[in-house]
């Protein structure tokens, strides 16, 4: 038995090895090109929070393989190798199973801490946090709410959230900017560096807007207002991709936007909303959801595009009764 | 010891036929007047003519129902449910409820000899679960060739192969199939036929009911793949309404096809449970109980409290339907959360529906191939029903994205990486067992070493996803996609592959040729991993799920993962080779006991009589006891004092 190497001592010295070189390589090598980059606070942290979870994952990978790749060298039915014993000497030692129950507890345990505290300080990252978020940043409550009361002002000046509802319908999204008279667009437009609060929604299936780099990724239900925020931090462009299968198109529902300079935004959306001004009259009041209940309620799009309640006679089809 | 063949005096059906006036008998008839699959195929055709004329009959002037197809829902939704009746009418399993409600005895028909049994409503478990196998199979070869149509369109970016309403339906098709094939891929054909054996019974506790989630199950088949013919379902296998009340009548095959598989579930699930907790062996403590059974155990659970819901949500579906309601409508005061919500809650539990069968399958086979005792016996079974009574807490994650409930984030985000802890209890039980071992590389121990390398890739991704701000990139992406085939095909599939090439020599006598099956396992396993590792960047490159356009800069990824996945389809042609040669052209009788194990089931006769023992078997020990010298055997079957007088009780109460 003195002859037999010191297994334990081989294994573990290899997986420290492996898993030292593996997340060292992770980190300064494969993480800063983990998508989806830095274009927005959200994207960065949440390229943080992958590499955090990738160095912890690859150890407890290295440890797996490690430990078959050398039983399948050392421990397989050859000649030479003893044979195993059974019996209370092949029983599972108590405090390795302690061991293992605990470590793997508290890396678990770890691993929902900081996932909590990365969601809470970084307000929902960027996720679909419903009609009612409740970790917002600073001032975008209040710019939500302006939107609603028709309210919504934005300047290149200062730090005012951007207030932009994402319309999903089968097969596009379109873009309402309730600071630029409510104008729709079919091209998401954002300045740098600002807050953006996009309010998500759809008219007909359940989509998911899903702006990759900006990392923004929130369910469009029908008949709901789905929250998520953004701040923006570098210029270029961006994809956008509906990330829920909504049909026969889905795979087609994709487009395309782009982070401008302050000033070079506000050029663009008072052009635009001077050039959309003559179809942007006849869109509905802007509002949370425009899908309306059986009743007419909460919806502002009525089938004449005015302001005639939806028929619930319309709504069930059957004829109307002669008045 | 060799145990003789069944007792004369006793029938599959545990009864002796009352042979009274009232007796009632469809079956006792000779050759194709008796009920079998011949019948059931004809009875399922009528029923769904009779079906589709009385809908037609009853709505067919009602324009709403009708919708904008121009398809009567209500004439779709009772074709496809008479279809069902009349299969079930056709193959016998209603005769013995039918004559009961009129007071009457069913009489049974003798046990079929040969192969026609195969073809028939029976009651011996092993019949059923071969029957389970090549169900399966079937199941698991249509969605399959599915998935070669899907990669297939996936060569190109932008050039199609298929049209988008084509493809839409493909991928439906190929999620719901296989969906419901995993959830019985092994309780159905391998829990079938050996927790009896296991477990030291001669019967399961309900064999009609058994016999039912049998050809419940092969009738849900025939109601999914029935979408083909009606133009697909464009929801995929998760069903999202209100795409669901937009969609055309292939949505009644997807929504009355899960209830249909449902009722199969829940039979199977009741049935093996109580099977398990009253049927086991004298001396069949928990302690002794076989992985394998413990893993059943929890996924019969499982099935049996979670798959009730699939069933209410599918049935409001079809309401929402055939009958107007808006249960999932906002406008008119439903809600799509409200099938979100019922779908995942039943959804979750039936990811570990389909992994803890696989962790059962690998905790049986290494000790037997590492010729050691299962390391930490009990944190196996702990990990096992950890897992289970933890996938009831964790749907939400599902959901992060949603706007459901955004402040239970955090919450849903402990359970599902917590469920992790019982997880890796599992791989403390397989790493432990190999520490020291003399591994014998025997083709199921190949592939359960694969379920551990692959299910580690699947598992460490799930805690990538469960966190809800790296959720927010990779969810609904090809990372997804790839995750859940890590763990569902990575470790099911190679779990049910191991199974099978471990127990297909108990159940049909025959070995698998082994040249054959390691060029099946190598060519499967590295294409597996060919397939999906790509999909991880491709997803993380993003990718969404189920598109026909991606990025151009994606399409050399994709080409590798399509022209990897044909290879991995080529590999199930090896491996139905390997069957076909084996069982068929140049069948090798199987030894005894080929691999030397000490589990119960080996230790029955081959081929395992009617009645399984002789006499039931006494449980005197643990039942992973190798390399222990002066162990006694797991089992006493010798004719001593207690054995004898449990053998004697256990006969009189097959009767009923």
């Amino acid at each position: 038995m003195n002859n037999e190497p010191r297994h334990m001592r081989r294994i573990v010295t290899a997986w420290v090895i492996a898993s030292v070189i593996g997340d060292l390589l992770w980190w300064f090598l494969v993480g800063p090109h983990i998508p989806p980059g830095n274009m927005t606070e959200s994207a960065h942290w949440n390229q943080f929070d992958f590499n955090i979870l990738a160095i912890t994952a690859l150890p407890v990978v290295f440890m797996v393989w490690i430990w078959m790749g050398y039983a399948l060298v050392n421990w397989r039915d050859k000649p030479g190798v003893p044979d195993p014993v059974g019996g209370e000497a092949a029983k599972a030692p108590y405090k390795v199973q302690a061991a293992w129950i605990s470590i793997t507890s508290i890396v678990v345990i770890s691993a929902a801490i900081y996932g909590t505290i990365a969601l809470i300080g970084d307000h929902g990252s960027g996720g679909g946090e419903g009609p009612n978020p409740v970790w917002a940043p600073a001032g975008t409550i209040a710019a939500n709410t302006a939107a609603i009361q028709g309210k919504a002002t934005w300047s290149p000046t200062g730090d005012q959230p951007l207030v932009v509802q994402v319309i999903a319908q089968q097969w596009k999204f379109n873009y309402r900017y309730p600071a630029f008279g409510g104008m729709e667009t079919n091209r998401l437009i954002l300045p740098v560096n600002t807050d953006v609060v996009f309010d998500v929604t759809s008219l007909d299936v359940i989509h998911d807007f899903w702006a990759y780099q900006l990392s923004v990724k929130a369910d469009a239900n029908p008949g709901v207002n789905n929250v998520a925020f953004a701040e923006t931090r570098q210029t270029g462009q961006f994809m956008v991709r509906c990330d829920e299968l909504c049909g026969i198109w889905h795979g087609a529902m994709y487009n395309s936007g782009r982070i401008l300079s302050k000033t070079a935004f506000m050029a663009w959306a008072t052009k635009t909303e001077a050039q959309n001004a003559s179809n942007t009259k006849y869109l509905p009041p802007f509002a949370w959801t425009y899908t309306p209940d059986a009743n007419g309620a909460n919806g502002g799009l009525y089938p004449d595009g005015n302001v005639t309640p939806y028929s619930p006679y319309d709504t069930y089809g059957a004829k109307q009764p002669a008045s | 010891m060799t145990i003789s063949a069944e007792r004369p005096t006793e029938t599959a059906a545990g009864t002796t036929a009352p042979t009274g006036p009232r007796g009632v008998s469809w079956t006792n008839r000779p050759g194709w007047m008796s009920q079998h699959l011949g019948t059931a195929l004809v009875l399922a055709f009528l029923g769904y003519l009779l079906g589709h004329w009385w809908g037609n009959h009853i709505a067919g002037n009602y324009a709403y129902i009708n919708g904008a197809s121009g398809q009567n829902s209500v004439a779709d939704f009772l074709a496809l449910l008479l279809m069902v009746v009349g299969w079930l009418v056709g193959i016998g399993a209603l005769n013995y409820p039918i004559a009961k409600l009129f007071g009457r005895e069913a009489v049974e028909e003798e046990p079929a000899k040969g192969l026609s049994r195969y073809f028939r409503y029976t009651l011996d478990h092993k019949v059923v679960g071969m029957q389970y196998v090549v169900g399966v199979l079937l199941f698991m070869f249509t969605g399959g060739l599915l998935a070669m149509a899907i990669r297939t369109e996936l060569l190109n970016p932008t050039v199609h192969i298929f049209n988008p309403g084509t493809y839409i339906e493909i991928v439906s098709e190929h999620g719901t199939i296989m969906m419901m094939m995993a959830t019985s891929i092994i309780v159905g054909p391998l829990g079938n036929y050996l927790v009896p054996l296991m477990i030291g019974s001669r019967r399961m506790a309900f064999p009609r009911i058994e016999a039912f989630s049998f050809w419940i199950f092969s009738a849900g088949y025939m109601v999914i793949f029935s979408a083909l013919f009606f133009g697909g379902f464009p929801t995929g296998w998760t069903g999202y309404a209100p795409l669901q009340n937009q969609a055309g009548p292939g949505m009644i095959s997807y929504l009355f096809g899960f209830a249909v598989i449902g009722m199969g579930m829940i039979a199977a699930g009741f049935n093996i449970a109580v099977t398990i907790v009253n049927y086991r062996a004298p001396g069949m403590t928990w302690s002794r109980v076989p992985m394998f059974v413990w893993s059943i155990l929890a996924t019969a659970s499982l099935l049996t409290l979670a798959t009730p819901v699939l069933f209410s949500a599918g049935l409001f579906g079809i309401l929402d339907h055939v009958v107007l309601t808006s249960l999932y409508v906002n406008e008119h005061g439903g809600s799509s959360y409200l099938w979100e919500n019922l779908f995942w809650f039943f959804g979750h539990p039936e990811v570990y529906i389909m992994a803890l069968p696989g962790f059962g399958i690998v905790a049986e086979i290494v000790p037997v191939f590492t010729r050691k005792p299962l390391f930490a016996y009990k944190v196996a079974a702990a990990g096992m029903m950890g897992v289970a009574l933890l996938s009831f807490f964790v749907w939400q994650h599902h959901l992060f994205q949603s706007g459901i409930n955004p402040d239970m984030r955090p919450l849903f985000m402990l359970t599902t990486e917590l469920i992790s802890i019982p997880t890796g209890f599992i791989y403390l039980v397989g790493m432990g067992s190999l520490y020291k071992s003399k591994m014998r590389l025997e083709i199921p121990m190949l592939f359960s070493l694969a379920l551990y390398f692959n299910f580690l890739i699947g598992g460490i991704t799930g805690v990538f996803l469960s966190d809800v701000p790296v959720n927010v990139t990779v969810h609904g992406s090809f990372f997804v996609l790839s995750h859940f085939h890590y763990t569902i095909m990575g470790g099911l599939l190679f779990a049910f592959m191991a199974g099978l090439y471990y127990w297909l020599p108990k159940m049909t006598g025959y070995m698998m040729n082994k040249k054959l099956g390691l060029w099946h396992f190598w060519t499967m396993f590295i294409f597996f991993n060919l397939t999906f590792f790509p999909m991880f960047i491709i997803g993380l490159l993003g990718q969404p799920r189920r598109v026909f356009e991606y990025a151009h800069n994606l399409q050399g990824l994709n080409d590798f993962s399509s022209i990897s996945a044909f290879c991995l389809g080529a590999s199930f042609l090896l491996f139905f080779w390997n069957l076909m040669y084996s069982m068929i052209i140049n069948p090798q009788k199987a030894p005894a006991n080929p691999w030397d194990s000490l589990g119960l089931e080996w230790q029955t006769a081959n081929p395992v009589p009617l009645y399984n023992f002789e006499r039931i078997p006494v449980i005197v020990t643990e039942p992973y006891r190798y390399s222990e010298p002066g162990a006694p055997a797991y089992a006493d079957f010798g004719g001593g004092g207690s054995g004898s007088g449990s053998s004697s009780s256990v006969s009189s109460s097959v009767e009923e």
